[in-house]
């Protein structure tokens, strides 16, 4: 559970706020995407939420810990993995792993891998062997060929498989952020970010609703015929054709089946998480122009 | 308990990076043959006869000490380096304190700095600098002071200049007079007024004494080269590494927080 109240975050000599006011929850469980644009205030968020930055003002409550009182005890409650690969490349990759779990309390110290309890190095092995890496996990990273490429389609398709196990499993929650929207659009809820404020928030299909309607673009020879008949049911469109013709909970086959001009184009459109989101991006650089 | 794991994993990560890194291993060697064989023995040569000292051990303790110091104290700084890749992010989002990050820092950094020292060691005596077992053996606890001096040091330069960069330009200017001011090359026991004072804030300096002070014991040129007594020399060491440890650790955890 994640509860983040009135965030506001203003770097120094920064003349305005990164995150201006920023409230939302996260229930136990739920799959939380946070979007936004470059600039959005998705980072400073994270920052604040995993105690490596101290808001301005407002609250944040991870599992009943707050970040600025007791950053140790969120720490103590979160996992938290990197977009960029961020390896030790002097170090080979069970190496990596040792020292991660070692900093997350979960196995002592020890020297090198074969000190190191079985139960790690029986889970070392199944990590290594789901990996494909059996032969590479011992040696240093930066003398294996092409460290990152080659893993990165596979491997990215293997963490989401591995975030639905393991949510399934153990109820975790999970809190992603990304500029990418194929990534979000899995969540169980979006809350979109811009310029510091929540521009919207739901799940994708209310993120949808909200932020687009919902239209048919409509074309006649006979276009003024068609401006007459459009009027004529209540739908008002721009005086030049094509005509966009906002359904505004009108279906679109009410609309046609009353149409008698016969028509050049007909199209519907109903939109994608996608256009809702060049949307909210589109203007927000109209707004930097 | 977990904290002292977490300790062991960081410092040990330090050391493994040195043991992995040939040509960083293979300077540590060249290193104190130049300043130890070339250096100290022209000196030796040349002026020994004249200081009515002997000047190769003079060098020697001299460069240990600056070794240890400023091994440490640049090893600090890759702390800064850790910040700005995700490897540190990771390393700051994990559940430790930021005690224990700069702890197992200083700690690696020292076992680093000390394996450093050990061709210095070999090589002065070599040069017949006379040294007995024992004084090596004493050589020891006080070489770690070094280091963790040196370290504390560091932690305070990191956390006040803040960035890489700016740590990476700066830092020259306030090791490289210290050369002068603790006497690693040059005998000190006699400065002008206005050096005195200078010399006297190098934290180097302490360092250096204590290491000639376990050399020079019972010899006759003690008077004419030791500055300090050990103890005395322990004593402001110890302030010292306590004053930047605070400041350090303070500014350190500061400037992460408030940006």
């Amino acid at each position: 559970m994640i509860e983040v109240r009135d965030l506001v975050k203003r770097y120094k000599k920064a003349d305005r706020n990164a995150v201006d006011g920023v409230s939302f929850e996260v229930g136990a469980g739920e799959f939380f995407a946070l979007l936004g644009p470059n600039g959005a205030g998705k980072t400073t968020t994270i920052s604040i939420l995993t105690t490596t930055l101290r808001p301005s003002a407002g609250s944040v409550v991870i599992d009943g810990r707050d970040a600025v009182r007791d950053p140790a005890g969120v720490r103590a409650r979160v996992g938290i993995i990197f977009q960029q690969h961020s390896l030790d490349l002097n170090l080979s990759g069970e190496e990596n792993v040792r020292f991660h779990a070692i900093l997350y309390g979960l196995y002592p110290y020890r020297p090198f891998f074969r000190a190191m309890p079985r139960a790690y190095r029986e889970q070392l092995r199944d990590l290594a062997g789901v990996l494909g890496l059996e032969a590479e996990i011992f040696k240093p990273v930066k003398k294996l060929d092409e460290p990152t490429a080659g893993l990165d389609a596979a491997s990215r398709r293997n963490l989401w498989a591995y975030l639905r196990d393991v949510r399934a499993a153990y109820d975790i929650t999970i809190f992603l952020t990304t500029h990418y929207l194929e990534e979000a659009e899995a969540a169980d809820r979006i809350c979109i970010l811009d310029q510091g404020r929540v521009v919207s928030i739901g799940t994708p299909e209310q993120i949808k609703a909200d932020l687009l309607d919902e239209f048919l673009l409509l074309d006649a020879r006979d276009r003024q015929a068609l401006h007459r008949e459009l009027d004529a049911l209540g739908l008002h469109v721009a005086e030049s054709g094509p005509f966009k013709v906002d359904l505004n909970g009108h279906s679109a086959q009410e609309v046609i089946s009353s149409l008698r001009t016969p028509l050049t184009l007909l199209r519907t459109s109903s939109p994608s998480l996608e256009d809702a989101y060049l949307k909210i991006v589109g203007s927000s650089m109209e707004a930097m122009a | 308990m977990k904290e002292m794991h977490a300790v062991l994993a960081i410092a040990s990560r330090d050391v493994l990076k040195l043991l992995r890194d040939r040509s960083r291993l293979v300077f540590s060697f060249v290193f104190p043959i130049i300043f130890i064989g070339l250096m100290g023995g022209t000196l030796q040569a040349n002026l020994g006869r004249a200081a009515g000292f002997n000047f190769i051990g003079f060098i020697f303790t001299g460069v240990l000490a600056m070794t240890l110091f400023q091994s440490s104290a640049q090893g600090l700084l890759s702390l800064l380096e850790d910040r700005e890749n995700d490897f540190a992010q990771e390393m700051f989002v994990a559940p430790v304190s930021r005690y224990s990050i700069i702890f197992g820092k200083i700690a690696g950094e020292t076992g680093v700095s000390l394996f450093q020292a050990i061709p210095m060691v070999l090589m002065a005596a070599l040069f017949r600098v006379p040294l007995t077992p024992f004084q090596v053996l004493l050589m020891v606890p006080a070489a770690i002071i070094a280091c963790l001096l040196g370290g504390a040091f560091g932690v305070a330069v990191m956390s006040l200049l803040g960035s890489q960069r700016a740590a990476q330009q700066i830092i020259p200017f306030l090791i490289f007079p210290q050369f002068f001011l603790a006497g690693i090359f040059n005998p000190i026991k006699i400065l002008p007024w206005y050096l005195a004072p200078l010399s006297l804030i190098s934290p180097l300096r302490y360092a250096v004494d204590l290491l000639r002070g376990i050399l020079y014991a019972g010899t006759p040129e003690y008077d004419k080269i030791v500055l300090f007594s050990p103890a005395t020399n322990l004593v402001v060491m110890a302030a010292l590494f306590a004053g930047l440890m605070v400041v350090g650790t303070v500014a350190f955890v500061r400037s992460e927080t408030s940006r």
